[in-house]
């Protein structure tokens, strides 16, 4: 049997109107059901820190971000307004703004928290980055890619907890007097003009087998202070860690789920 | 035939303007460039192979360092195999490459198979040929090419 002109385009305007209707169908009666019904970013493996507070002192701290700087030939550009930092610092209320009241603590109160990406299983980053130069691995680290980022920034306004930076100048340009002998380690790259960089819980030590630099860090100084494993694996030891003590994470109500506890 | 007004003038004013035009054709014919020759670094000779076959490392290096970025940084896989010639991928590899190097793959150019390598071009590449200037950078400028990896990858300090 043969259609004519007239035939086809009822049909195909009639499957199209129904095509539409039913995902919209969908989306009226059981917003984000589709999407729910997609498996997780994340299968197998999740890399998770553990943060212990109670062990960490300010000269672990400041061992911590080093060695995670030069591992990573992070510059030091002496101006907070176009600072790099993959790790770095922050007092109790920027670290946990909704638990901040007038009777904290001293010991909370006069300290510094050491901060770092959150490698969030439900990363908001990762849904505005519009080339995919960021998005989550299957072993749940956050990864950038900096041969496609176009530094668009869509990524520094989607993260909730600033983890990301923009590189405004050339890093090799920092001031010299900043940076001695940048960059220091020639197995790793640095990155160029106008990408984002951030923390990758040093994805390229993990795949050699050994623990992000910070985790080494500080471990040679206290152990125990930074807790890393997989956290799909109930032997490992941030599971352990995390079975026995009372941990908190950074703005947990926004629903990215972060991958980071910390213990005060 | 009609005369042409001012006949003289627009032919003489013609010669000029082509010649003018055609002047840097003149003034470099028969002094072409001659394309230069990558040196070698003593530790690149002693290895006597690369990571593929040589034919195929001058024409696709750029394909393959592309693969590499893609692979280490997307899919976390940072060990390079080199191939053999069952090898499925290898093999794709050495027809692309026999369009234009047939003659240039013997037995001589197979490599050794199933080599480990770290995929890395400041790591691994940048190892053996450590004299940028010489082995990356003269071909490159004689291409008119101005690859931006160096931008990011350090390259090593040269001696010389």
């Amino acid at each position: 049997m043969a259609i004519d002109r007239r035939k086809f385009l009822k049909i195909a305007g009639l499957s199209t109107l129904f095509g539409m209707s039913a995902k919209a169908a969908v989306d009226i009666f059981a917003p984000g059901e589709i999407e729910a019904a997609l498996p997780p970013l994340t299968e197998g493996k999740r890399w998770a820190m553990v943060v212990d507070m109670t062990k960490i002192n300010d000269e672990i701290m400041e061992s911590c971000v080093k060695a995670c700087h030069q591992e990573h030939n992070v510059p030091d550009f002496g101006d907070p307004k176009v600072e790099i930092k993959w790790l770095w610092e922050e007092t109790y209320e920027h670290t946990f703004p909704g638990q901040k009241h007038d009777y904290i603590g001293e010991k909370y109160k006069h300290r510094n928290f050491l901060l770092m990406c959150n490698h969030c299983s439900n990363p908001p980053c990762c849904r505005v980055c519009p080339t995919k130069s960021t998005w989550q691995r299957e072993d749940g680290i956050v990864m950038m890619d900096q041969h496609r980022c176009i530094g668009c920034r869509f990524c520094m306004a989607a993260c909730p907890f600033g983890a990301r930076s923009f590189n405004w100048g050339d890093p090799r340009k920092a001031p010299k007097e900043l940076n001695d002998g940048f960059p220091v380690n020639l197995e790793y790259p640095t990155r160029s003009k106008g990408v984002v960089e951030k923390c990758t819980f040093c994805a390229e030590r993990l795949a050699k087998g050994l623990l992000p630099a910070c985790v080494e860090a500080a471990n040679k100084i206290e152990e125990g202070s930074l807790v890393f494993g997989d956290l799909e694996d109930p032997d490992s030891e941030v599971r352990e860690v995390l079975r026995n003590h009372y941990t908190i994470r950074r703005k947990p109500e926004l629903g990215s789920n972060p991958n980071v506890y910390y213990i005060v | 035939m009609k005369k042409m007004y001012d006949g003289g003038k627009i032919v003489a004013g013609l010669v000029i303007g082509v010649g003018l035009l055609m002047f840097p054709f003149f003034y470099n014919a028969g002094r072409a460039a001659k394309a230069p020759d990558p040196v070698l670094t003593p530790k690149a000779k002693e290895a006597k192979e690369c990571v593929a076959p040589t034919p195929y490392m001058k024409a696709y290096h750029m394909q393959l360092l592309d693969e590499w970025r893609h692979e280490v940084v997307r899919d976390g896989e940072r060990y390079y195999t080199t191939g053999k010639r069952g090898d499925k991928r290898f093999d794709r590899k050495l027809m692309d490459m026999g369009r234009h190097f047939a003659a240039g793959v013997g037995e001589d150019d197979q490599i050794e198979s199933g080599k480990v390598y770290y995929k890395s071009l400041q790591v691994t590449c940048l190892d053996c040929h450590s004299n940028k200037s010489k082995f990356c950078d003269q071909c490159h400028n004689y291409m008119g090419v101005a690859p931006y990896c160096w931008d990011c990858h350090i390259e090593p300090k040269e001696k010389e």
